[in-house]
Order: structure tokens, then sequence, then C-alpha cells
């Protein structure tokens, strides 16, 4: 035996010495997770339960599936027919240790992506019975560490990151001042009454990358939008939704909808963000009980506003962007938002090199870091980047340079991607290309600029261009 | 003749059985899940709409028109040919065409007893496929249980013994008592199983049309 097979004995040993310890058997509660079965068993749900007829076409849809070569044990229906359809078997009589292989599946093999239910030929809406399973597991405690922290901190602050509503009013200011010294007369009009869009973000803008709330600022200025920024309300985000709290997940959005109807602003406008999306605009009505099911005030996503803008000329680009791009359709903008088009012409608006992925639009596939997976954390990054195979040859398959992706999900988990799949691909928002390009108009210009300041600018600017066309002229060589 | 009073019991109190279980055991369960719809499906009626119910069932009741049954072509055709013919041929076969007409007085139009000979080797020949995919493909087989081979077995049984019965092979009082007997068995066993997607179908298809469609502008297919 050589030394480490003798460790790892060892080590074996250890642990199944360790594992007989009399641990207390955890109750469950399973009048609770009968009556969330209950509320949960409509018709639809009883009729997917009973008509599946197990052909398997959901497969071929699951990426999860598809990255870790076919693995029948991923297929949409196995995970289903294996959590949610054995809760609804057994009348919610399951043991915590079952619970507890649940969470593997309902959070560590599916994203919600809904990617199945478009290939069922019955059009059960295996997610949604994921989600139902989410939120059972949730019931006895049984949830991703990530996701328990950010449902706590909603549950106590209003926002998933428990910013403090003063960090947020400052950061806006302060964003206000640093972008406006290159839009003159920038402000961000905070609580402003009447306005015709309330923007509202994700938490990790104002905590990690202002920059995001100061460019949106300069979009939104530059056109010329009557807008506001909501002292509450503003976090648009929903990780309870994902989590499987609907209680919580309330929380966010009835402050949203009440700042809204406070200010009397005409309509809601999400940040590039795609779940947060789908919170406030398609579930966010039904957790409140809103009859007719639609929010009190319209929501549209960025990718709305932004081609409004743009179609309408509201801003004018010094020249269109350059370098070839390939777009992201992130799940709850596209497949569960309707906007696969408005994206594409948004895109074909800004960028004069397109190119699509395969396949695309409301059959792209999920990146891999939705549903809850990024806020999942370390714990589940492995697995993540392992899925991500399929968005990632997606992605390099267009051999485009540049990846434009209107969702924080999604903008983290490709970017993990690039590093782990070497893929060489600059991630960007939509917001950064616009303010990059776009023309400020004469009486925006900031009147004192610092002219030695412009013209090291506008060095460096040369600089990196040209530093950009050696390495484009290296890669043309190197393939 | 034991085969000749079988065949007058099973032709008659026993057949209106079957009836009165298949019809009213799918009008009562759809009854029972469109008010049960009304309760806990909200999104449902919040969004109803006719156009989108439509497309969601057209592009999954025509061959080909989902990119899903594009991805699979030749399972797709199979299940359309098998579904047509499974349907068709007891509504237009001549021989029972004849048994509506001495019973009421009406009959639908007839198939050619060639044609429909060929169409129950089609229904026979798809099940066959459906039981060896079920079988040889490791994402379908990882999900079938007894229940499922049997309820394949159970939908084909009819047009096995029918179409024995009709060519006169093996004892032809056996075959056709056996033929009707396991028809009114599918008849009974329909509407509590997954069989019953011979309507839910219809529900499912829509309510995902709604939810997809009318709430969000998306498409199903």
């Amino acid at each position: 035996m050589t030394a480490e097979a003798q460790k790892a004995a060892e080590e074996t040993k250890e642990q199944s010495a360790a594992s007989p310890e009399p641990e207390a058997p955890q109750p469950v509660d399973v009048g609770k997770i009968k009556s969330i079965l209950a509320a949960n068993e409509g018709a639809r749900m009883r009729m997917w339960l009973s008509i599946c007829s197990r052909c398997g076409l959901c497969a071929e849809s699951c990426f999860f599936y598809l990255a870790k070569d076919k693995d029948p044990k991923l297929s949409p229906a196995y995970k289903a027919i294996n959590t949610i359809g054995k809760m609804y078997r057994a009348k919610g009589e399951v043991s915590r240790e079952f619970l507890e292989g649940c969470l593997d599946v309902v959070w560590g093999q599916c994203t919600a992506c809904r990617r199945c239910t478009m290939y069922c030929p019955f059009g059960i809406d295996i997610a949604t019975m994921i989600v139902t399973a989410r939120a059972v597991c949730y019931s006895q405690g049984i949830v991703p560490d990530g996701l328990a922290r950010t449902t706590e901190n909603i549950r106590t602050s209003g926002n998933q990151m428990a910013m403090a509503t003063e960090d947020w009013i400052e950061t806006c200011d302060w964003m206000a001042e640093e972008y406006g010294e290159e839009v003159h007369g920038l402000e961000i009009p905070m609580d402003k009454q009447g306005a015709d869009y309330m923007y509202t973000v994700n938490p990790r803008e104002p905590m990690y990358y202002p920059q995001d709330v100061g460019m949106a600022a300069q979009v939104f200025h530059v056109a010329g939008l009557n807008w506001t920024m909501p002292s509450t309300g503003w976090d648009s985000t929903n990780l309870a939704m994902f989590a499987g709290n609907k209680a919580v997940a309330t929380i966010p959005v009835k402050a949203m909808y009440d700042k809204a109807l406070e200010l009397e602003a005409k309509a809601i406008v999400i940040t590039e963000c795609g779940h947060a999306f789908r919170s406030a605009k398609f579930e966010g009505p039904y957790w409140l009980g809103i009859p007719g099911g639609k929010p009190p005030v319209p929501v549209i996503h960025s990718v709305e506003l932004f081609r409004d803008i743009m179609r309408d000329g509201k801003i004018k680009l010094k020249h269109k962007f350059k370098h070839k791009v390939t777009f992201q359709d992130p799940c709850n903008v596209s497949r569960n938002g309707g906007l696969w088009d408005i994206g594409r012409e948004l895109v074909n608006l800004l960028c004069e090199d397109f190119v699509d992925m395969t396949p695309n639009r409301e059959h792209n596939h999920c990146c891999g870091g939705g549903g809850g997976f990024i806020p999942m954390g370390p714990p589940f990054k492995k697995r993540r980047m392992e899925s991500g195979k399929v968005k990632a040859e997606q992605i390099r398959a267009t051999g485009a340079t540049h990846i434009i992706v209107p969702c924080h999900n999604c903008f983290d988990q490709i970017n993990d991607l690039n590093k782990e799949y070497e893929l060489g691909v600059k991630v960007v928002s939509f917001k950064e290309i616009i303010t990059e390009l776009m023309e400020i108009p004469e009486s925006m210009i900031p009147p004192e600029e610092d002219e030695e300041e412009a013209f090291e600018a506008e060095e460096e600017a040369k600089k990196d261009a040209e530093e950009e066309a050696m390495e484009e002229a290296g890669e043309v060589q190197g393939s | 003749m034991a085969m000749d009073k079988l065949y007058e019991f099973l032709t008659g109190p026993a057949l209106w059985i079957a009836v009165i279980i298949f019809v009213g055991g799918l009008a009562i369960r759809v009854a029972w899940l469109f008010g049960l719809s009304q309760e806990r499906d909200k999104p449902w009626h919040d969004f109803k709409d006719a156009a989108w119910a439509w497309r969601s069932i057209i592009h999954w009741i025509l061959p080909w028109a989902s990119v899903s049954s594009r991805n699979q072509p030749v399972f797709t055709g199979v299940v359309w040919l098998f579904h047509v013919c499974w349907i068709g041929l007891p509504l237009f076969l001549g021989a029972h065409n004849m048994l509506f007409q001495e019973a009421w007085g009406w009959s639908l139009p007839s198939l050619p007893d060639a044609v429909a000979d060929w169409a129950t080797l089609v229904v026979i020949a798809g099940g066959v496929f459906f039981l060896v995919r079920r079988l040889a493909r490791p994402e379908v087989r990882i999900l079938t249980s007894a229940w499922d081979y049997f309820l394949v077995l159970l939908a084909l049984a009819p047009f096995v013994t029918g179409w024995l019965a009709f060519n006169q092979y093996g004892p032809y009082g056996l075959m056709l008592n056996l033929h009707i007997f396991l028809s009114e068995v599918l008849l009974i066993v329909l509407p509590f199983s997954k069989l019953a997607h011979m309507v839910l179908f219809f529900a499912s298809r829509s309510a995902i049309g709604y939810e997809f469609g009318t709430r969000r502008g998306a498409r199903v297919w």
C-alpha cells in the first residue's frame, strides 16, 4: 500500500468513525409541507404530474444534461419526478434526508430557465414544478447558504445586500458628480414626482459597480428623459424568489410598486437584469394578490427603454461599435420576457458587426448562472463552470470579440466562463456601449475642459487602439 | 355457444358501461380540473386568449412544427402517424361503421379495408417503435416504469387483436371477443391515466400558451 493510499484509507476510517455519531434526527414540519403542496396543486400542476408521457424530449433542451455527456439523471423530467413528483406522491410525508437530496437537484441542477417547458409536447412547465420543490425545501430550512443570506438581507433591510438608504443616496450623489464631469448638468433626480420613468437597480451596482449607476444616468440625461431614482424600493432584484420564499419575495416588489405609485411615475424601468424583470413584471403581482396579475405601474426592461431611445434618435452615436459582437439572451429577458427581437434591434442600432449564437432568441441556452446560481457562491462554482460549457462553446463558435449581456447574473457567469474556457471575449452591457459611443450634445459638454487631461485621454485612446489592432493582427496570424 | 353469449355481453351492457365511464370520466375530470383552475390557477384565467391557445396547440399537433419536434424528426413522424391512425381507425373502419349503421341508422365514411389493414400495421409498428425506443434510449428508459410499458401495450392490444380477427388469424370468435374486451378495458382506463392527454393535451397546451404568449409575448414551440 502506498503512503497515499494508506492516508486515504485512514481518512475514510476517520470519516466512517465520525458519521455514526448520534445525530438527533431533525423532524420535518409535514403540515407546512402539505400546505405548500396544496396551495400549488392547481389544475395545471395536477395535469403536469399526471400526463407526462415519459417521452424524454425535454432531455435535449437542458444544458446540464448536454454539458455532462447526456447523463439521463439530468433530464428535466427525471429531476422533477424525483423531487416534486415524489413530494406529491408521498402527500408531503417526506424525510429531511430526502429534502436534503432534493436541494442538490432543485438548486444544483436547475436554473429554472424554462427551456424544457418549450421542448415538452404537452407544455409541462417543469421549471415551475422545480420552483415549487424549492419552496418546500425552504420551508424546512433547506436552502443553499448564499440564498439564505440574501433572503435574510431582504427581510431585514428591504434589499438583497442590506445596503443602507443613506449609502444608496450617497452613491447616487457621488456618481452624479463623477459622471457629471463628462456630461454637464448631469443629475440623478431622487424621488422626483410625476417622472416618466422610475429607474430601479441591482444592489450590486451601488455596492460594487457604481459606474453602472453613473452610466445609466448619463444615458437618461443625454436622451433628455424625465426620470427619477427612488430613495426606497430601488432594488428590483429578488433572490427570495429563487430561494423559494414567497413571503420575503413580496417585500422588495411591494416597496417598488408603492414607491412608483407614491411618485406617480408612469413606468418602472428595470436595470439590465433578467430575474428582476421576471419578479417585477410577472411574478410580483401574484405574490401581492393584485387582481388581473399585472403590476400597478407598467414595468419595462432597460433593453426596451434603450431601444426606444436609440430608435427615436434621442441619442446619436459618434459611430457604431466596430468590433464583432454577439448577444446573450438572458432567460428572463428573452424566453420568459419576450424581448429577444427588441434586444437584437438594439444591438443592430448600436453595432456594425453582429453575429448571433446558435441556438438563439427564445431558444438560447441559459448561461448557467441564473436561478440563484451566482449568489449560491463557491460551493456551487465548480458545477457552474462545468454546466457552463454549453454557453462557452456557443460563444466561442461565434468568433465574436465582445458579448453584450443585459443581465447581471449572465454577466458574472460569462466573465467566469471567459476565464475558465479562455474565450478571450470582453463582456459588456448595453449602457457601457451607449455611453462609450454617444455624442454629447453641445449644451452638455463641460465648459472648462482641462486641455491637458483631454490630450492625455486622447493619447491613451490612440495607444489602446494601436494595441488592439496589433492584438487582432496577432490573432489572425495565430489562427 | 359461450363465445356468442360473451359477444352479446361485450357488445351490450359491457360496451355501455365502458363508453359511459370513458365519456363521463373524461368529462368529470375536465370539469373538475376547470373548477380547480378557477381557484388555484389565476394566471390561466387572467391571461386567457384564444389566439395564443391555438398557436400553442397547432405548433404541437402538426408534425415538425416546433423546434423540439424537429430535433427528433423520426420520432415525431412516427408519433404523428401513430396518433392519426390510432384515432382514425376505430372511427372510420368499415366493420365499425356497419355496426353504427345497424345500431343507430347512421354511420361515418368508411376506409377501404386494405387501407385500414395497413393503417393498423402502422399503429402496431409505431407502438413497437415506442417500446424499443423506451428501452434503447437511456434518457427515456430511466423515466419509464412498468405502468408505462403496460399502457403502451394496452393501447396496442385492440389493434393487434382486431388485425388478427379481421385477417382471420387464430380462432376468430376468441380474437373478436378479445378485441372488444381489450378495447373496453382501454376505454375504462383512459380517463384516469396519462392517456387522458387525449383531451388534456389541449388544456395543458392552452395554459402554457397563455403563460408564455399572452402574459409574456413569448412563443413556446
